[in-house]
């Protein structure tokens, strides 16, 4: 501590801080307060009446909010998945050797974390016209490897660059196959690496919007797309029903990994959520 | 194995993959900017698009209100998430939850965060209903717009939300890892508090603000969604402009619409430049 706080100095501190909190939450209450609210109109603060329509209405079979939803966490979880099985490897190239040109390589990587999708996405959907992948959703998953991959693998080089190779070598020397060392050994070390990397590489992957308006062409529609046209046609109750849906499995995330948020190659890929 | 071909063998799925999709995304733009796209028999290439978008008005309109949407919102950002690391670096009762509020929105889409100040700030939203119980105003006509308007408040209301948890985090755990010897020395050797934060700190910190502001002032510039929510039909953000372009009835339209990719893409490429300077920079000092 530099100085004893004072009473004057503690308040402002506290004020201060509950001011910052409520500018953070505020904009989340009015959609929760939307998602049960039924003829809410100017200039009611509260709404009138409080009804569960619009959630009954999201959570219906008809409705395809839930479809849609289904279909996010697939592609979201196939391009997690496809980014650790790619990110992996590469991370390890990047953490644990140094090698001519890797500077270069780096900058490859780095690139499609700070250019914006609709930079590159114009140009990929002409070429994916020609090869029948617009309008289908693997051709969504696999621009969703633009902002998920370099992300995994930027995260994974950093694991593996606190990693010993001793551990490995030592259990080779003691007879263990590449497949069992990698099992045994490489993986529990580098596993806590690969869950947190790859919750946050899903959530890029879950907020993602022009890549899945481009590619997925209108057909393809994800929860964002999803909650982008109720939200621009004035059903305010539904949108926020869906909002809420939306923003839960960030909040389930942060949660459970609240504690490894200090480190800053996991935070670096929020700048694409 | 020599280490050669293992790192090659590591690194060749990832490469290929952002080679392909990410740099090829861009060369195929950038070929369609200059009219050539042998397919479809377009086999002589000419700069008639840049002619034709560096020509027009409305670009011009575009891409300066992109810029002072990602200029402005940058800066407030950076400035205000300062300021919260300052207040939350300190120990406190109650610090973990405050810690986690204060980082609930880096999960939240920022397309949520749209909709949420849409909620709060437009003409029949939540303030302006404050302001008609209050007797401020009768109609939602005089609640001043700050949604839909021409200097994209709204726009810059909701990144601002987003960003200050953003870089106040990169920034909290930079000051965390920096400890207090350096101001305790300043503070002992007679600096103020003010001294001690403009000339030590901040100089300490800087080269961690500057690296996250670089990916905000790029996302800024280059995200769709929120200003395809929050912003004015004209003049439209440049992304926003050149997803109408691209998908205009008019196929003529789309070389245009890729020569303004092209000119975000450079963009962008600045500001890895400016990224890669300062993050280097910190990593040997």
């Amino acid at each position: 501590m530099l100085e004893k706080p004072t009473l004057l100095s503690n308040s402002f501190r506290f004020i201060t801080i509950a001011m910052l909190i409520t500018w953070l939450i505020m904009p989340l209450v009015p959609l929760a307060i939307w998602s049960f609210a039924k003829g809410w109109f100017f200039p009611l603060i509260l709404p009138k009446y409080w009804s569960l329509n619009a959630w009954n209405y999201a959570l219906s079979d008809t409705a395809g909010v839930l479809e849609s939803l289904w279909l996010t966490i697939f592609i979201s979880a196939s391009a997690t998945i496809l980014s650790i099985m790619i990110g992996v490897p590469a991370g390890r190239a990047l953490g644990m050797y140094k090698f001519k040109g890797k500077e270069y390589v780096e900058l490859l990587i780095l690139a499609p974390t700070i250019v914006p999708g609709i930079a590159v996405v114009l140009g990929i959907h002409s070429v994916f016209i020609s090869i029948g992948l617009t309008n289908t959703i693997p051709g969504v998953i696999l621009v969703h490897l633009i902002p998920t991959l370099p992300y995994m693998t930027l995260v994974m080089s950093g694991i593996f660059s606190n990693f010993d190779p001793d551990f490995e070598s030592q259990a080779r020397s003691l007879g263990a196959s590449p497949l069992k060392t990698f099992y045994y050994i490489t993986l529990p070390s580098i596993l806590p690496g690969i869950i947190v990397g790859g919750l946050f590489a899903f959530l890029v992957s879950w907020s993602q919007y022009i890549l899945t308006l481009m590619i997925g062409g209108g057909r393809v529609i994800t929860l964002p797309l999803l909650l982008f046209s109720f939200a621009t046609s004035g059903r305010n109750d539904i949108t926020g029903a869906i909002g809420m849906i939306y923003i839960l499995p960030g909040i389930i995330i942060l949660i459970l990994t609240a504690r490894h948020l200090s480190g800053r190659s996991a935070v670096g890929g929020f700048g694409r959520i | 194995m020599s280490d050669r071909t293992k790192i090659l063998l590591l690194l060749a799925p990832a490469l290929s993959i952002i080679i392909l999709l990410f740099f090829g995304g861009l060369f195929v733009g950038l070929l369609r900017s200059f009219n050539y796209m042998p397919i479809i028999g377009l086999t002589e290439p000419n700069l008639n698009a840049y002619f034709s978008v560096f020509q027009s008005k409305e670009f011009y309109y575009s891409f300066i209100l992109s810029f002072h949407i990602a200029f402005t919102s940058t800066i407030i950002s950076a400035t205000l998430a300062i300021g919260a690391a300052l207040l939350l670096r300190r120990n406190f009762i109650g610090k973990s939850i405050i810690n986690f509020l204060f980082q609930i929105n880096l999960t939240v889409p920022h397309l949520v965060g749209a909709i949420g100040i849409l909620y709060l700030f437009s003409q029949s939203g939540s303030f302006a209903r404050l302001a008609a119980e209050w007797g401020m105003i009768t109609r939602p006509a005089e609640f001043p717009e700050l949604v839909f308007d021409p200097y994209a408040i709204g726009i810059i209301l909701q990144y601002v939300w987003k960003e200050i948890p953003f870089i106040g985090v990169i920034v909290l755990a930079n000051m965390q890892s920096l400890g207090e010897d350096y101001e305790s020395v300043a503070r002992s050797l007679g600096a103020n508090k003010w001294q001690t934060f403009r000339y030590v700190l901040l100089p300490l910190i800087f080269p961690g603000v500057l690296s996250a502001s670089v990916i905000v002032f790029a996302f800024t510039f280059g995200a769709y969604e929120i200003p395809a929510m929050l912003g004015a039909n004209y003049p439209a953000a440049l992304p926003v402009l050149a997803y109408r372009k691209y998908t205009d009835v008019d196929l003529a339209a789309r070389p245009e619409a890729m020569a303004m990719a092209i000119v975000i893409a450079l963009l962008s490429a600045v500001m890895i430049f400016f990224y890669l300077r300062y993050t280097r920079k910190r990593i040997r000092g």
